[in-house]
């Protein structure tokens, strides 16, 4: 079986970035603060509160229907889904149900195959209220008791659901990483904060049963899931057994999905309109909204403005803050700073901050830039780029105060060394007494002298030799020699050998 | 801000109250110093607020509701909370958990509901006015049933924030008094906008009472004088409008028709918001406790089983079904266009009438226990729930009697036109004392 | 018409909680209550409803939250905090 026959649609619901919660007053603000302070009677729903809606994020949904293509619809409503659940306030959330804010719109991603890009038809997008949040006490097996905190309860959700038009689990995540970049350009989401993202998924190969998997809590986990499901539902058929219609919760931890329980399965929310709460009327709101540069047109103008290559522009506007610090970085600079500073950033910047589990912001663009321009001016080679740039990462980590680029290269002795001998100079020569010997030609006579194997290797015409030495001298150097000069310098050593 | 104090101490041998402040603090103002009871369905911060419901003992609300807020503001002293029908869902004030409150006219009848409580403490002359609220009849009924005066406002111009919902899309927190004077005086105090309520709208009553109502044209709806009315009750009806009309107001003939499913459309609708509104008590932020022992499910359905009394249950069960996936468009979804239809009725007999007239309930107040099946119950309401599904104005004042039991004039009006259902009644008032 | 079993449902999707001995008056009640709503049934008309208040909404303001002493005075349990509720796996 292929990919080709896995049918995937997504229901994703992100946080918007509003200063205060979707239909009272309290702070979204609340990721440092304890539990339950953040919290009204509206949003703890004390009985006898009233819900009055938060402009911002109707104006928020909107920006995103537009950016999304979406038509917003000429009369909105809000609904209540009743549920019971102890984190939710009400026992019913406010959301839309037949009457969403926006209908019909579509996302470009990459196709899988080939090359070019396809449509992920959106069928509606609408904005509802977030619940709080339950701490399980006990253990997995048993439950003792549920914590609640109700400081989540009443932030501003958009829940953006698309058509079954994804192939494969790796287009969910190009859908969801192109969406994360869209939402962040238009300046309504924070993909940093903790939580702010959830999936639904729905899954199924092509002529079974559809599986919903609820509860995908961050952007590695939709792929993991959906690759288990994927896995999980053709090992079923492959059994000649046949996939069940069913919900399924992902559990993170351990990367698989498993059925939620028979009072989950059977939902009957028994919506209607919440008469608390008006209508929506805000189409002619529509033409009023100037979208920002959108991630497609931001990667266009990169390799047009800075001839970044198809692959560097795309992962630099795949996320705001990065594409934000490459023009920061290379804003005032020259023309040869641009490719360089793709390069690094896309190649080797954002692979050592996951490495250290950091975000771009905590870089900043004027010392990172100074690093780049050592390098351009051929003040350190890229090894010892690279390891001063572990060290500004560790020092911003571990909150030490701030050195200098040059400083680091001076501290680790990693300053390029110039051999500054322009003529050809007799091996073994004797170092006059007081003179600090120049570190590489040091190395290289210590590394001819040790390595008398090599040396005779090469004069035996094996040319790895001529690699072995220079792995040493470079080795002793601790990288700092500059590779093209040392070998011009080994050649003229060992010629001086044979001499 | 409290600058005075008022001594309460009233001789309740009614259980009109579930709270009484006795020392009730106040400042100068509108209202300074007058001893206002307030219904316990109505957020007051510091004072126990129940919906008379064993659900919400205990519970200490740390908000005051709009309406209180602006009773404070005018100097009024809140004198304690009173008896109702559990959440409002009742004609009798039977339905409390804490007791039934008895009619100060007769100690054997019931005093009408659900604001039976805020009804019976002023007819019994411990309170001179009072808040209640009015989701099918709740003030008029009461108000009717112990000889005071009662006004259920416009819906959206009486802020509900606070106000514990049974049914949002019906319920109005209204004036209850002596007199129509009063009545108009504490409406003063609390209608205007409030933007905590999304369905308030910015109309303020400012209105003081005019009896002049020369020229203007009464309503007579046929429905309200047929089958099922007390003729005894009619009979007082009709007198009273021709005393209306020998103060120079003409009396119509007119009919609405969709009163034929006006009931049933109110009570799919109530239960129906009701079954979402009372599914957040779970003994979990406030109320008696859920057993953390339990499992969720096991631990709500308890405390809702243990605290909810049987009207309550069986409406939220009503309701419930009525919203359930297959039966949603039989009921809730024919019950909009219902009451659409009664709201057209409204528009259409309001385009040739200035107000509608006629009795507030078919019958007298009831016997204590007289009442014991819910249909016959809900019967009862036919004459009130038309107003709250057309979200228009209405008001309740003394007509006179039979069996030596108030009967009540109710007067609709048109949306926002509160202040002409005061004249008609006050007018009314001033010949009939 | 529905049934005893019928109305357990009923209870169940509501999470009322229904004594046995309520059952049967229960049932009855209903089938009354049904029977009454049935002239909806014979309703005409439009369900469109004319709405003379839209868009009403608030700036993106913060106001004061309640102090956290009370959210939590009328909760029965709390810890750390939190407030305790039943456990829900």
């Amino acid at each position: 079986m292929t990919d080709a026959q896995v049918i995937v649609g997504l229901e994703v619901h992100c946080q918007l970035d509003t200063q205060s919660k979707l239909f009272c007053g309290c702070s979204t603000d609340y990721r440092s603060d304890g539990p339950n302070t953040h919290v009204c009677p509206v949003c703890l729903g004390l009985p006898g509160s009233m819900p009055v809606l938060n402009k911002k994020a109707i104006e928020y949904a909107m920006r995103v229907a537009k950016a999304l293509n979406c038509s917003v619809t000429d009369e909105a409503e809000f609904s209540r889904k009743n549920y019971f659940y102890p984190d939710l306030d009400k026992a019913y959330q406010i959301t839309q149900y037949d009457k969403p804010l926006a209908k019909g719109g579509y996302v470009e991603i990459e196709a899988d195959e080939g090359s070019g890009g396809k449509c992920v038809q959106i069928t509606r997008i609408h904005v509802e209220e977030d619940p709080g949040r339950l701490v399980h006490m006990g253990n997995a097996e048993r439950g003792r008791y549920s914590l609640v905190d109700y400081n989540r309860a009443g932030i501003p959700l958009i829940e953006i659901v698309s058509e079954p038009d994804m192939r494969s689990p790796k287009e969910a995540r190009k859908f969801l990483n192109k969406l994360r970049a869209t939402l962040e350009y238009l300046g309504v989401f924070d993909s940093e904060k903790e939580g702010s993202l959830r999936v639904d998924a729905n899954i199924s190969i092509a002529g079974s049963e559809r599986v919903e998997v609820k509860n995908i809590s961050s952007y590695k986990g939709v792929e993991k899931a959906l690759t288990f499901e994927v896995t999980r539902q053709k090992n079923l058929l492959r059994r000649g057994r046949t996939v069940k219609r069913e919900t399924r919760h992902f559990l993170e931890a351990r990367g698989i999905t498993q059925s939620a329980r028979s009072k989950e399965q059977e939902h009957d929310y028994r919506y209607f309109p919440e008469p608390d709460l008006r209508p929506v009327n805000v189409q002619s709101w529509v033409a009023g909204i100037v979208l920002p540069e959108l991630p497609d047109a931001r990667r266009e103008r990169f390799m047009a403005q800075y001839g970044c290559s198809a692959n560097h522009a795309r992962t630099l506007t795949g996320e705001l803050r990065l594409a934000n610090f490459y023009e920061h970085v290379v804003a005032s600079g020259q023309k040869g700073l641009f490719t360089l500073a793709a390069t690094w950033i896309a190649d080797t910047l954002i692979g050592e901050l996951n490495y250290r589990n950091m975000t771009i912001d905590t870089v900043q663009a004027a010392p990172f830039k100074k690093l780049l321009e050592h390098i351009q001016g051929d003040e350190c080679t890229d090894k010892s780029g690279v390891e001063v740039l572990r060290v500004m990462l560790d020092t911003i980590k571990q909150g030490l105060p701030y050195e200098t680029p040059l400083a680091i290269l001076d501290r680790l002795n990693l300053r390029k060394v110039s051999v500054n001998i322009t003529r050809p100079f007799a091996y073994g020569i004797t170092l006059k007494s007081g003179v600090e010997p120049n570190p590489i030609m040091k190395a290289l006579s210590e590394v001819l002298t040790e390595q008398p194997r090599a040396v005779e290797d090469f004069r035996k015409g094996k040319k790895e030799a001529f690699n072995f030495l220079i792995g040493h001298v470079m080795k002793k150097t601790r990288g700092r020699a500059d590779p093209k000069e040392l070998n011009r310098l080994l050649v003229e050593a060992l010629k001086n050998r044979e001499a | 801000m409290a600058a005075h104090e008022t001594v309460f101490n009233p001789d309740d041998r009614y259980n009109a109250f579930l709270t009484v402040c006795r020392k009730a603090p106040h400042s100068d103002g509108k209202l300074a110093g007058i001893a206002v009871a307030v219904k316990d369905n109505i957020s007051t911060q510091g004072i126990e607020t129940t919906c008379a419901s064993k659900i919400l003992k205990g519970y200490i609300p740390p908000y005051d509701a709009h309406v209180v807020d602006l009773l404070k503001q005018s100097g009024a002293a809140i004198a304690g909370k009173t008896n109702m029908d559990e959440f409002g869902m009742g004609t009798t004030t039977e339905n409390s958990a804490f007791g039934p409150t008895l009619n100060p006219c007769d100690t054997t009848r019931v005093p009408g509901g659900s604001s039976g409580g805020s009804a019976a403490a002023i007819a019994a002359g411990m309170v001179r006015m009072a808040l209640g609220t009015d989701t099918g009849g709740s003030i008029r009924c009461p108000a009717a049933f112990c000889g005071i005066v009662g006004l259920k406002p416009t819906y959206g111009r009486v802020s509900r924030y606070g106000l514990i919902a049974y049914a949002n899309s019906l319920e109005q927190i209204g004036p209850m008094a002596g007199t129509v004077s009063d009545v108009s005086l504490l409406m003063q105090v609390i209608a205007g906008y409030d933007r905590r309520d999304s369905t308030s709208y910015n109309k303020p009553y400012t209105h003081t009472p005019n009896p002049d109502i020369k020229g203007l044209t009464i309503g007579i709806p046929q429905e309200y004088f047929g089958a099922g009315v007390d003729p005894r009750v009619a009979e007082v009806t009709k007198r009273a409008i021709f005393r209306l009309e020998e103060l120079g107001a003409t009396a119509l003939p007119c009919s609405i028709p969709s009163m034929e499913y006006a009931l049933a459309a109110y009570y799919v609708t109530c239960t129906s918001e009701a079954s979402s509104n009372l599914a957040r008590f779970d003994g979990v932020r406030y109320g008696p406790a859920a057993d953390t022992k339990k499992s969720w499910h096991d631990a709500y359905r308890e405390v809702r089983r243990a605290g909810f009394g049987a009207e309550v249950r069986r409406r939220i069960m009503l309701g419930t079904f009525a919203l359930s996936s297959g039966y949603y468009g039989k009921y809730y979804a024919k019950a909009q266009i219902a009451r659409e239809n009664v709201k057209k009725d409204f528009a259409r007999i309001f385009s040739e009438v200035d107000v509608i007239a006629g009795p507030t309930m078919p019958t007298i107040a009831f016997k204590l226990g007289e009442k014991s099946d819910p249909l016959s119950m809900y019967l009862a309401d036919i004459l009130t729930v038309p107003v709250n599904l057309a979200n228009i104005p209405a008001i309740s004042v003394p007509c006179g009697k039979v069996d030596g039991m108030p009967v009540g004039l109710q007067i609709m009006g048109k949306p926002f036109e509160d202040e002409r259902v005061v004249d008609v009644a006050f007018a009314y008032e001033q010949v009939a004392a | 018409m529905v049934t005893e079993n019928d109305v357990r449902d009923i209870a169940e999707l509501a999470d009322i909680g229904i004594n046995t001995e309520e059952l049967g008056p229960f049932t009855d009640q209903f089938n009354a209550i049904l029977d009454y709503f049935d002239v909806l049934d014979r309703v005409q008309g439009e369900g469109s409803v004319i709405r003379d208040l839209s868009n009403v909404m608030r700036e993106d303001v913060i106001e004061l939250s309640l102090p956290q002493e009370e959210v939590l005075k009328n909760a029965a349990f709390q810890e750390d905090g939190f407030i305790r509720a039943p456990r829900v796996m």
